[in-house]
């Protein structure tokens, strides 16, 4: 769950008598200023020097950085791919929690290890990791480096536990006296799904889907190795940020991170409305 | 029993069958048996190869920033977690929201856009990065950058464990610490800090496998020298780029170690989860 849900849910109260509820004493105010302050070193201001890096050259600076032919296929490729990946993630990933929150088989706890080992295992190595099963000496005979289906299946894998582990909780929760209900009433297993458990869960996919994209949107680590860069195929918009600023131009890189970074608020944004809603019907 | 809920848990149960298969399969040959394969190509020539590689020079000089550059970086972002998480949960002050969905941000975004937005201000030719550098301060591809950027990449890991924690807890137990005359600190040790210390272990676990792992925003602020400036996962870029098959097994053998660290990591996490739930 985002941190701006998790605050919306805490309600201060009052601490000490004579004081109203959750109101700041002169230790919390300077810590609160100390924090603010560290935000504002670590994120504001680089945030706010991407964006007025883009804009440098004015709006026609920025629009001629993005148009132009090189960032404008990183950016397609990239979108496309984690559209791909999204809507693949909110299929299999919502199966995958239905499977480990319904169905009872030995071997289940691994299989939920195995499920965060993606968050935990540095991008560079998930990269690795795929290369030498899909790389030219895996043992399938399948070559997946510099093929944009390479960098689909990289996105896939570091993607992985977003929708699960949204959904998971969702199921567990879930009252399974409705999906009863429905069966004795002659609801096929297929009406009941689409009736009672997907209205249940697609908020948690939405919010899964939403998280797995933004990731997707911005993976290095995994991608670069298999990706083998080649501009205008497999070519990602992080590594194209990555070559401009290499090369000393700022502007054409921080143009394509603002953008990123729109999308990525965007993303946030709507996930938090989802959030809300959700918790307001709950 | 009706005939026709009979049928339906019948058939339930063949289409249990194929999603279970579909679910295994999926995990399987996305993430479980690359992973082994992983392993097996590490140790294909022996344990003597990767022994060698795990002895050198620049494989324990990246060794030791990378415990450099996460320790500190997980100490900042557990000190700024529990701090904030006690802000955010029990005052209510003006932007409240936008401080949490600031420090969400940063995770959200590309670890290349991190290392840049952090270059473009502490850089040489960046907002501040002149001065701090006629300051003799170097922060851009210094292990003070590093140390930024991996930093900015698990911000709010142990602030979101801590937070539900917290406001589970309530005030009543700080507040009678309060009324016998427990001072402030006291209270944070004896009575808030036991309250959160599974929340936190998990959280602090979480922001140390993530800042052990960080590549993409390191990467941008490095400089990534080898001996001097390379972290593990630039190690295991570097020497893969390099090609060779010397190169190929510094690659495997540290992204081995990498692995067998996260893998030690969830565990260690997997532990925790229950006893934060039970609590």
């Amino acid at each position: 769950m985002s941190l701006v849900a998790q605050v919306d849910r805490a309600t201060p109260s009052a601490f000490a008598r004579g004081r109203r509820p959750g109101e700041l004493t002169g230790g919390a105010s300077l810590g609160l200023g100390i924090g603010v302050l560290w935000l504002s070193l670590l994120v504001l201001l680089p945030i706010a020097a991407i964006v007025s890096t883009a804009f440098e050259d004015g709006l026609a600076g920025f629009w001629d950085a993005v148009t132009d032919a090189e960032a404008l296929s990183a950016i397609r490729f990239t979108v496309g791919a984690a559209l791909l990946v999204t809507a693949v993630n909110a299929v299999v990933g919502t199966l995958i929690a239905w499977v480990l929150v319904r169905d009872q088989f030995p071997g289940k706890r691994v299989l939920e290890v195995v499920i965060d080992i993606p968050f935990a295992l540095p991008t560079i190595v998930a990269g690795l990791v795929l290369i030498t099963l899909y790389g030219p000496s895996g043992p399938f005979g399948i070559n997946l480096v510099g093929t944009r289906a390479g960098v689909v299946l990289a996105l896939l894998f570091v993607t992985l536990p977003f929708v699960v582990r949204s959904v998971q909780p969702v199921l567990i929760d879930a009252d399974r006296e409705v999906e009863q209900a429905a069966a004795s009433l002659g609801a096929s297993g297929f009406t009941t799904f689409r009736r009672v458990i997907l209205p249940t869960v697609t908020p948690a996919v939405l919010s899964g889907a939403a998280l797995s994209f933004a990731r997707a949107l911005g993976e290095f680590g995994s991608v670069i190795l298999i990706s083998a860069n080649l501009i205008g195929q497999t070519q990602v918009s992080s590594s194209y940020i990555l070559k401009m600023i290499e090369s000393q131009e700022p502007v054409a890189a921080a143009a394509v991170a603002t953008l990123l970074l729109a999308v990525a608020v965007v993303v946030l944004v709507e996930l938090d409305v989802v959030q809300r809603r959700t918790a307001r019907r709950g | 029993m009706d005939a026709r809920v009979r049928r339906a848990r019948r058939r339930t149960t063949r289409t249990a069958w194929v999603l279970r298969l579909v679910a295994i399969g999926y995990v399987l040959g996305l993430v479980a048996l690359p992973v082994v394969s992983v392993v097996q190509h590490t140790f294909a020539d022996g344990l003597a190869p990767v022994w060698d590689v795990l002895t050198s020079d620049d494989f324990l000089a990246a060794l030791r920033l990378t415990a450099v550059v996460a320790g500190i970086a997980t100490v900042l972002n557990t000190v700024f977690g529990v701090g904030m998480g006690v802000l955010l949960v029990r005052y209510r002050f003006w932007g409240r929201r936008f401080v949490s969905a600031v420090i969400d941000l940063p995770v959200s975004i590309s670890p290349i856009v991190v290392g840049v937005a952090l270059i473009l201000v502490y850089g040489t030719y960046g907002w501040f990065g002149g001065a701090l550098e006629d300051a003799g301060v170097r922060v851009i591809f210094s292990v003070p950058g590093m140390v930024l950027a991996t930093v900015l990449v698990s911000l709010p890991l142990v602030l979101r464990e801590v937070v539900p924690t917290l406001e589970e807890a309530g005030v009543e137990q700080e507040q009678a610490a309060q009324s016998l005359g427990a001072s402030a600190w006291q209270r944070f040790w004896r009575v808030t800090l036991p309250t959160i210390r599974w929340a936190l272990a998990y959280g602090v676990a979480l922001s140390l496998a993530r800042s052990l792992g960080e590549f993409g925003a390191v990467r941008v602020v490095s400089g990534s020298v080898a001996g001097e400036s390379q972290t593990l996962t630039l190690y295991v870029n570097d020497s893969y780029q390099e090609l060779g098959a010397d190169a190929q097994r510094q690659a495997f053998a540290a992204a081995f170690v990498l692995m067998a660290i996260a893998v030690a990591l969830i565990v260690v996490i997997a532990a925790l989860r229950p006893k934060e739930e039970r609590s």
